[in-house]
């Protein structure tokens, strides 16, 4: 991505030296963002080997550990099924209505988990299980496989194929040796995404009775603040989180996947489903009924019925506004953030802007609840008189998305390279009025794009919020929260609804890219 | 940079929002309450009425306000301390963070439901019960003593949730009457038997379902949903252990003043009204449930007369929080 830009700088103006407000700003981005890995080292440090040992064998620590390992294997396995299932089936056979089925496809990313969750058990105690654990979790996050899958298999060179069956493979034989080397890079990543998604997921497993690391921490938290207990975990889970990066990175290995030429441009081949086409629609429409149907059908029952209280105007007008305004912040913030990183990133490279640049991204694999514990302890013992205010909660967030952030500045901070500005000089505008009139309208679009994403993201956030949100304020999500922990679901509808809502148009953003660049594989 | 002081600007426009409520003619006292939030939504609107005095409430739980006091130390806003159960009461004043209460708050509550040092009183109370569901267990089959359901033949049985803070106010009135070894054994026994949920009303909520056969809780659960639809108690029952039995440990809710309290005075102004005959009715009055502690005042009948609870005798000071948490970590119901 960044080859295009070395050459512009060569052949631009500008100074090969960074300046250094810039990177003074860079830094404390980076520095910030780091914060919650710092609070995990130093943490691990004043915890001190004994203590370590103690909490590590304690009769509750073997429940926590084995439930997040069995819960990560059986729902990364599970999303990994559906979602290249589902990909092959709506990107590469005749299947009936593809688009649509993608949308379809993707649309339970509009349903936050624990919403789903809450959709679940509100309908049935069935999924107080392991195996409900698993059904409920991967239902809400295989999308995650799904889409990068979809794209990678939109994008793929035919002719390999057409090699492989000339060569007499069959169509499963083919699809091992040739189609899944090919795109497991996407599907990699997504099982990445959807590990770490799981490792995170709190308010669902809450609400399914099935207890891992992540609502350990929270339970510790309730009896003993931010003690030794709750620390000791979240570095258990910090440790899982490396694991998996490390899994990943292990599986992709070293293999190489360019190719010569530029390959053929036509689609694919799609396979003939023939008689089996109402089969595999029939359970396509299974899948719906259980991502979509379940969670939103009970919704609108509880909608209906409302019987915990009448509909709760005032208190949803103020969450409302609340999570609005967090929303907005959180999302300007991010990309302000963002900024100079990127900036520095695109028109700088060098060994200290790299470095900058990749702080900015292991926040990427923080869990929200580890996150915010390490908020909790840094305000309580640096700057006490920021604890328990929306500052560090927005901060909290902007850690949290910032990595969202600076992968969208940066692709808009390319689209106006500076030899677009040389021009603009040479052509008699002064360097101010060539960065108003050639580079800011070039690049708002993106800007506009990366606040929104992140707000999308702030306003579904439960996890960190239920820490770090001072004492008093209450965003739908928390709402949602109190009211569905304590059973009272008709109350936590309103709120389920508007969470929906506020998730569906990030979810249309992403079910799109995912096929922009071919759209017409899936038409 | 030149979004940045848009930015701080929208920031601060969400910081004030949340501070706007409260404009600031006459006193106000801030309130940490770890009691129900809509009990005290209920009571402090009628004591702003009843003395101008304003009240702002910052909702939390007993664990989790108690913490924050203490890292607040002399700089905490707060003037007023409310819990649901006193252990956390007991672990602020050990800091000696409470200031004395004076009579007017203290006199209308019987000496049993206050510690002797006088730095905090009870106000209301709430009894240890066992919700059950009728066709999972019938009525003869209960048992006498909650430590009974330690025993196997309640394998399967019994829920209860140990993270709440509710629960280990029980485990601690059991450690106080049954000492420690007894505790143990009944919670190596219980975390045989049960069913652990995350909060009583899903407890509640899943011996109704018929999900589990017995649930360990405070009576007002029950009563509270009866009295709202009935939706997730109408087929289950209460089971009163009486008999000074462990199982009917009557735990009390804590109200004290903070030493470093700005208001102190409108802030024994606000506990004296809880107890006092005024702010008692009102309590019981409330959708709340829970028993009022001034004799003068009684909660409505249908809910089973506090003379008839036959509780144990266990002082006030005397439940031991921290050691409650290490049993419960003994027993692996966290870390």
């Amino acid at each position: 991505m960044g080859r295009p830009t070395t050459t512009v700088r060569r052949l631009g103006a500008q100074a090969a030296r960074p300046p250094g407000v810039l990177v003074l700003l860079g830094l404390l981005v980076a520095a910030t963002s780091l914060l919650p890995l710092g609070f995990v080292v130093v943490s691990a440090a004043e915890l001190g080997p004994a203590e370590a040992w103690h909490l590590l064998t304690r009769p509750r620590f073997d429940d926590l550990l084995w439930n997040t390992t069995r819960l990560l294997v059986g729902g990364v396995a599970l999303s990994l099924a559906l979602g290249v299932g589902c990909a092959w089936l709506v990107v590469r056979t005749d299947l009936p209505l593809a688009r649509l089925w993608h949308g379809v496809l993707c649309a339970p990313l509009a349903v936050p988990a624990f919403v789903n969750g809450y959709g679940w058990i509100s309908t049935t105690h069935a999924v107080q299980s392991y195996w409900g654990a698993v059904l409920v979790v991967s239902l809400s996050y295989y999308p995650l496989v799904y889409l990068p899958t979809v794209a990678a298999l939109s994008r793929l060179d035919s002719s390999v194929e057409d090699v492989a069956a000339s060569l007499g493979a069959g169509a499963w034989s083919s699809f091992f040796r040739v189609v899944l080397p090919a795109i497991s890079p996407a599907v990699l990543g997504g099982a990445l995404l959807v590990g770490l998604h799981l490792l995170g997921e709190y308010g669902a497993l809450q609400l399914l009775n099935f207890p891992t690391l992540t609502t350990g921490i929270l339970d510790q938290y309730r009896i003993s603040f931010n003690g030794p207990a709750a620390t000791m975990l979240a570095l258990v889970l910090v440790a899982f989180c490396l694991v998996l990066l490390g899994l990943e990175m292990l599986a992709r290995g070293h293999r190489r996947r360019s190719r010569v030429g530029s390959g053929v441009g036509r689609a694919a081949a799609r396979h003939r489903l023939g008689r089996s086409a109402p089969a595999w629609s029939a359970a396509l429409l299974g899948l719906a009924l259980l991502t979509l149907g379940v969670p939103l059908l009970s919704l609108l029952r509880w909608l209906v019925r409302g019987s915990s209280s009448s509909l709760p105007g005032g208190d949803l007008a103020a969450a409302l506004t609340t999570t609005l305004g967090l929303a907005v912040a959180g999302g300007v913030l991010a990309t302000v953030a963002a900024l100079p990183i990127a900036w520095l990133a695109v028109r700088y490279r060098g060994v200290l802007v790299t470095a900058i640049e990749r702080a900015v991204y292991p926040a990427n694999a923080l869990p929200g609840i580890v996150v915010a514990l390490a908020l909790v302890t840094i305000s309580i013992r640096v700057v006490p008189s920021l604890y328990q205010t929306l500052p560090v909660l927005v901060v909290g967030y902007v850690i949290l998305f910032l990595p969202r952030a600076a992968v969208g500045v940066r692709g808009t901070l390319e689209l106006a390279p500076p030899v677009l500005e040389d021009v603009a000089t040479s052509l008699g505008c002064t360097r101010t009025g060539a960065a108003r009139r050639v580079t800011l309208p070039l690049v708002l679009p993106g800007l506009a794009a990366s606040v929104a994403l992140v707000s999308l993201a702030v306003g579904t956030e439960l996890t960190a919020t239920l820490l770090l949100a001072p004492i008093g304020t209450s965003t739908l999500a928390t709402e949602f929260w109190s009211r569905a922990a304590a059973v009272e679901y008709g109350a936590a509808a309103p709120y389920a609804l508007a969470l929906v809502l506020l998730s569906a148009p990030a979810t249309w953003l992403l079910g799109r890219a995912a096929v922009s660049r071919n759209p017409r594989r899936l038409a | 940079m030149k979004r940045l002081p848009l930015a701080l600007s929208l920031v601060l426009v969400v910081a004030l929002g949340g501070a706007a409520c409260s404009s600031d003619d006459g006193p106000k006292i801030v309130v940490y309450n770890a009691q129900h939030e809509q009990l005290l939504e209920e009571i402090a609107p009628k004591f702003e009425k009843k003395t101008g005095i304003e009240v702002e409430l910052r909702n939390g739980s007993d664990s989790e306000l108690a913490a924050q006091l203490r890292q607040e130390g002399e700089a905490s806003p707060a003037d007023v301390f409310l819990t649901e159960n006193t252990p956390a009461m007991s672990a602020v004043e050990r800091e000696g963070l409470l200031a004395p209460l004076e009579a007017a708050a203290t006199d209308p509550i019987p000496a049993q439901y206050r510690p002797d040092s006088g730095l905090w009183t009870g106000f209301v109370a709430r009894s240890t019960v066992l919700v059950y569901n009728p066709s999972l267990v019938s009525e003869d089959q209960l048992p006498a003593s909650i430590m009974d359901l330690a025993d196997p033949a309640w394998a399967g049985k019994v829920s209860f949730s140990p993270t709440g803070a509710d629960f280990q106010a029980i485990v601690a009135a059991v450690l106080d009457l049954k000492g420690e070894d007894a505790t143990r054994r009944w919670l190596e026994g219980l975390k045989a038997n049960g069913t652990v949920y995350d909060g009583n009303n899903v407890v509640l909520e899943s011996v109704n379902s018929g999900e589990v056969a017995t649930g360990i809780e405070y009576h007002y659960y029950w009563y509270r949903d009866q009295a709202e639809s009935g939706e997730n108690s109408d087929a289950s029952e209460l089971h009163f252990f009486g008999d000074q039995d462990p199982g009917a440990f009557l735990s009390v809710s804590g109200a004290g003043v903070l030493k470093t309290a700005e208001h102190p005075d409108e802030a024994q102004q606000f506990v004296a009204y809880l107890t006092s005959e005024e702010g008692q009715r009102a309590l019981a009055d409330s959708y709340a449930l829970e028993y009022p502690l001034n004799p003068a005042v009684s909660l409505d009948p249908s809910v089973k007369p506090f003379a008839e609870l036959e509780p144990p005798t266990v002082a006030v000071s005397d439940l031991d929080g921290d050691k409650v948490v290490e049993l419960l970590s003994d027993a692996g119901f966290v870390l």
